[in-house]
């Protein structure tokens, strides 16, 4: 076994964890976190997608162990205050999940994507979750979401003034 | 039929309302079956088999016993002991549980473990000796039906071939006699392959068999709760009162959670024989290789002309892979389902069909995937010879089908394999499709573009589904009729609870079904709470599969609610001192004829159902239905994708999508779109890349979503939506069902673009899934 510290969600956990174990089952079984779903266990679907220190990983591929030390925010980690978070009132004022079963993990690097990127594209959109597969939506309503929630921040964030836009990234860390 | 649009507090029929169920699942917040826990819960993991034929010589569990945290190993003979090691499927046939003769597909379930922990169950599995003796497997299904394949159903009396079943519609001597009129025979041979439904949340089950109280809870991915309960207590014998099926939040179905699967069972026994709840939670790669596949058709179509191009006749053959089990989940009648749907969209008066199925060391299954029973091979098949009967007649292919539709005034129409269309209007659909892509103006461009080498194509689907199964005369589960229902309850305070007998998937029925109670009673649609998927507390149904929650259960909805309003007319007329027939029904009011100040809302009505209803009648406001289809519906449309080719690499890529669909009246507008998207995108898929395959050795090819390959954000095209409202006219609503038509309708329409893109070297067919390697093949193949 194996000792970790994991902040997540702005909490601080330490547990005794083999080393096996995946975080997205530290997170689910242990901190009975069940937002994070677990869809295809080979990286592919991007279900159980969480941010580490700010980036979209993974958490199906990577071992609690190596979060130690690490700041984790998974799905129930987004609104805050009770409050929806842009992304969460995007995806469903647009329709952007119908089973819910992939919206988290679509939400979480939807998040990464606006982090660095405020106004992206449909194309730097498509790509950026191109990581995260959904079986439901067909993907239109989720771009017209992720679009939603870029507008609702930058209104939010600077009404009176347009957001500085960042350059987009090559490639989705999560691809 | 109610038409009157509602005010945006109703939400009534046609109001895009945002969904009720989205604020949990935004939040992480939804509970699927993985996030059931119980206490003492223990964990199950199964054993599946490597090999895809081979005799069992012995399993030796004693080690994977032993291991630390082990409570029990579980293998066939165990459940045999308790007549369980078999059970029927949706079929008629039989399905092994666990393995106790002979492993006929690789990934069979062939051993249990259970364990205190999940990762401790997967180590045990390690530890199970099996001695397997190998025996030739079985993989074409021609092959399989040929006298001298070996015999993989051996365990069933009297079965000394591979063939599941034999099958014909139509009428062989009329579709003969058109065929020797014709002046042209255009024919197609084409594998519609096997795919996998592969919803994101897997298969999985937590069963509670309490032994103090004899309770069976069991928590499960059940697309029909109500029948899979009565179907455990057929199969465990079970008193079924005993049996409560809940299926919590579940991430998706498309028919993939309609069967009961081994793990179920495994799971339900391991709880009765220990006491405890055990968890049954599959991982990917057992979705893939052992639950419900779909499609799998070997089909050969001849379509019968006159050189006008007026269809004189449709014959078809088919050989579908049924592998090891005959497993489709279809009605009882339906042994390929409603595959004699085949004559599609056109006047087709003469039409034959038959279908043999052949047993193969495959996983069994045949699930109808987003689709109404096999109405996508047929829709499929006739999209596609149409397609070709115009290149060869030199029409062009719009035309081909606008000259053979089945016309507006024709209906309800009688099909000539036993179908009776009940509305539609496939020329409009046909021409809304072409204006809305500017189809002449693309013919012309490809005309120009070929000159230059240019390889750009224009694929047309008109389809027509048959869905929302079902006349009970017709349809079953089972045995179990295919009706469903509706319970209703109004409160005191004006808020109702509707109990529905289908179960959402991702559909959103807390919406659209409250949505039906808003626009018939005027409640708002706020104050209905929709509960499904608890078999102890809804009323009985069938369940969510074939497009059929709209057509049953919303006409069950719609018909309980109306109920309701009659009795509300009653306890208006009392509260009001007036006679009923003096009462009109006004948006939400019952209002006295001529003195309209004088007026009760339905909450006023409901207040009074509990504290102050008339002596002749009975207390509260509330009531059931079972709703039974006179007909089915046929949702319909028309389908017009635009590819453009790389003549280099024969990579397509798809320009436009323009989709035209005609579902009848549209309860939530926003939903309805919502399921026409993820039905264009799965089609897009299965057309370019789902394939579940397998090599000589039976070993499943596709196993994992690394080799198994679905279309991200990135592939997937950008869909263009038209509506068009046709109602049908049996039904309460005039609504028809919507989940299916897209997955129905437009893999032809994809497949036909790459096809016609190069038509004119002389291609007619490249099977599903259309890859960048075939089409650059056939290009080669072509050039001179």
């Amino acid at each position: 076994m194996a000792r970790i510290t994991v902040t997540v969600n702005g909490a601080d956990h330490t547990d005794e964890v083999e080393p096996r174990l995946l975080l997205a089952h530290y997170l689910r079984d242990k901190l009975r976190l069940t937002g994070t779903h677990i869809g295809c266990d080979t990286t592919n679907c991007g279900a159980c997608t969480v941010l580490c220190d700010g980036l979209p990983v993974k958490s199906c591929t990577m071992f609690a162990v190596q979060a130690d030390g690490r700041e984790i925010i998974t799905v129930e980690g987004l609104a805050t205050g009770g409050q929806l978070q842009p992304i969460q009132q995007g995806f469903k004022e647009e329709h952007g999940l119908q089973c819910g079963f992939c919206t988290p993990g679509m939400m979480v690097a939807a998040t990464a994507l606006l982090e660095r990127n405020p106004d992206p594209s449909e194309e730097e959109i498509r790509w950026a979750l191109s990581g995260n597969v959904c079986r439901c939506t067909g993907y239109v309503n989720i771009v017209k979401a992720v679009r939603w929630a870029a507008q609702a921040m930058q209104e939010q964030a600077a009404p009176e003034e347009p957001a500085t836009r960042q350059p987009a990234t090559e490639q989705a860390a999560t691809r | 039929m109610t038409t009157t649009m509602p005010g945006p507090e109703i939400h009534g029929l046609g109001h895009s309302m945002k969904r009720k169920e989205d604020d949990r699942f935004v939040r992480g917040r939804g509970t699927y079956i993985e996030d059931v826990v119980l206490p003492r819960m223990l964990h199950m993991a199964l054993l599946r088999s490597p090999l895809a034929h081979a005799r069992i010589a012995s399993i030796d569990p004693s080690a994977a016993a032993e291991l630390p945290g082990v409570v029990a190993v579980v293998t066939g003979a165990d459940l045999a002991a308790h007549n369980l090691a078999w059970m029927p499927t949706l079929s008629g046939d039989t399905q092994a549980v666990l393995a106790t003769d002979k492993v006929r597909f690789q990934g069979q379930e062939v051993a249990a473990v259970v364990a205190e922990d999940p990762y401790v169950a997967r180590d045990a599995l390690e530890l199970i000796e099996v001695d397997y003796e190998e025996l030739p497997a079985v993989v074409d299904p021609h092959a399989a039906l040929r006298p001298a394949a070996p015999v993989i159903r051996d365990d069933k009396e009297g079965q000394d071939t591979n063939l599941a079943y034999t099958w014909e519609a139509g009428d062989k001597a009329a579709a003969d006699a058109a065929f020797a009129q014709a002046d042209v025979v255009v024919s197609l041979d084409t594998h519609y392959p096997r795919c996998h439904p592969s919803p994101m949340e897997t298969c999985g089950c937590v069963a509670d068999v309490n032994a103090a109280t004899g309770k069976a809870t069991i928590y499960m991915t059940s697309q029909a709760p109500h029948a899979h309960r009565t179907l455990f207590a057929m199969v465990a014998g079970l008193p079924e009162q005993n049996i409560q099926i809940k299926t919590v939040d579940i991430g998706g179905g498309f028919g993939n959670k309609v069967p009961i699967y081994p793990g179920y069972v495994v799971a339900t026994a391991a709880s009765l024989l220990l006491d405890r709840p055990v968890k049954w939670i599959e991982d990917r790669t057992e979705n893939l290789i052992s639950t419900g596949f779909a499609r799998d058709y070997h089909m050969h179509g001849e379509l019968a002309l006159n050189r006008d191009g007026r269809m004189l006749g449709l014959r078809v053959s088919m050989v579908s892979d049924q592998g090891a089990f005959f497993a489709d989940a279809q009605p009882s009648k339906c042994r390929a389902g409603l595959f004699h749907i085949v004559t599609g969209s056109y006047d087709l008066t003469a039409a034959h069909v038959t279908g043999r199925g052949a047993y193969t060391n495959k996983a069994p299954g045949g699930v109808a995937y987003r689709c109404s029973f096999r109405v996508t091979e047929a829709s499929f098949l006739i999209e596609r010879l149409v397609q070709n009967a115009a290149y060869e007649l030199g029409i062009d292919p719009a035309e081909l089908r606008r000259l053979n539709f089945i016309r507006p005034e024709q209906f309800p129409y009688q099909s000539a394999t036993g179908f009776l269309y009940d509305s539609g209007n496939y020329p409009a659909a046909l021409q809304k499709a072409l204006d809305a892509v500017g189809y002449d103006e693309l013919r012309r461009e490809q005309a120009e573009g070929r000159a230059q080498g240019k390889l750009m194509g224009i694929g047309i689907a008109s389809f027509t589904e048959v869905v929302g199964a079902g006349p009970h005369k017709d349809y079953d589960i089972a045995g179990i009729k295919m009706f469903d229902s509706a319970e209703l309850r109004v409160h005191p305070t004006g808020k109702a609870i509707l109990k529905i007998g289908v179960q959402t998937q991702g559909q959103g029925h807390e919406t659209t079904f409250a949505q039906i109670v808003a626009n018939e009673l005027r409640i708002p649609a706020e104050d209905v709470l929709v509960q499904y998927g608890d078999t102890d507390n809804t009323p009985y149904g069938l369940g969510t599969y074939a497009s059929r929650s709209t057509p049953t259960a919303g006409a069950a909805t719609a018909v309980v609610s109306r109920k309701l309003l009659d009795k509300g007319r009653k306890i208006a007329a009392h509260v009001l001192e007036c006679s009923p027939d003096d009462l009109e029904w006004q948006s939400g009011r019952f209002v006295v004829k001529g003195t309209p100040e004088q007026a009760v809302t339905i909450q006023d009505v409901a207040f009074a159902a509990y504290t102050n209803h008339p002596d002749d009648l009975e207390a509260g406001l509330e009531g059931v239905t079972y709703y039974d289809p006179p007909n089915m519906t046929y949702p319909f449309g028309t389908y017009v994708v635009v590819v453009d080719v790389d003549p280099e690499t024969g990579v397509w890529t798809v320009r436009r999508a323009v989709a035209v669909d005609d579902c009848g009246v549209r309860i939530n507008p926003m939903i309805v779109e919502g399921q026409l998207h993820g039905g264009l995108a799965e089609g897009y898929g299965i057309a370019a890349m789902q394939l579940i395959t397998f090599d000589e050795q039976g070993n499943c090819i596709g196993s994992n979503f690394m080799d198994y390959l679905l279309p991200t954000s990135w592939e997937t095209p950008r869909f263009e939506t038209y509506a068009m409202e046709t109602p049908s006219p049996h039904h309460p609503l005039g609504a028809k069902g919507v989940g299916e038509s897209a997955t129905v309708g437009s893999p032809a329409a994809y497949v036909n673009a790459v096809i016609d893109a190069l038509t004119h070297l002389g291609v007619r067919n490249i099977d599903m899934p259309v890859t960048s390697a075939k089409v650059w093949q056939a290009i080669q193949q072509a050039s001179p």
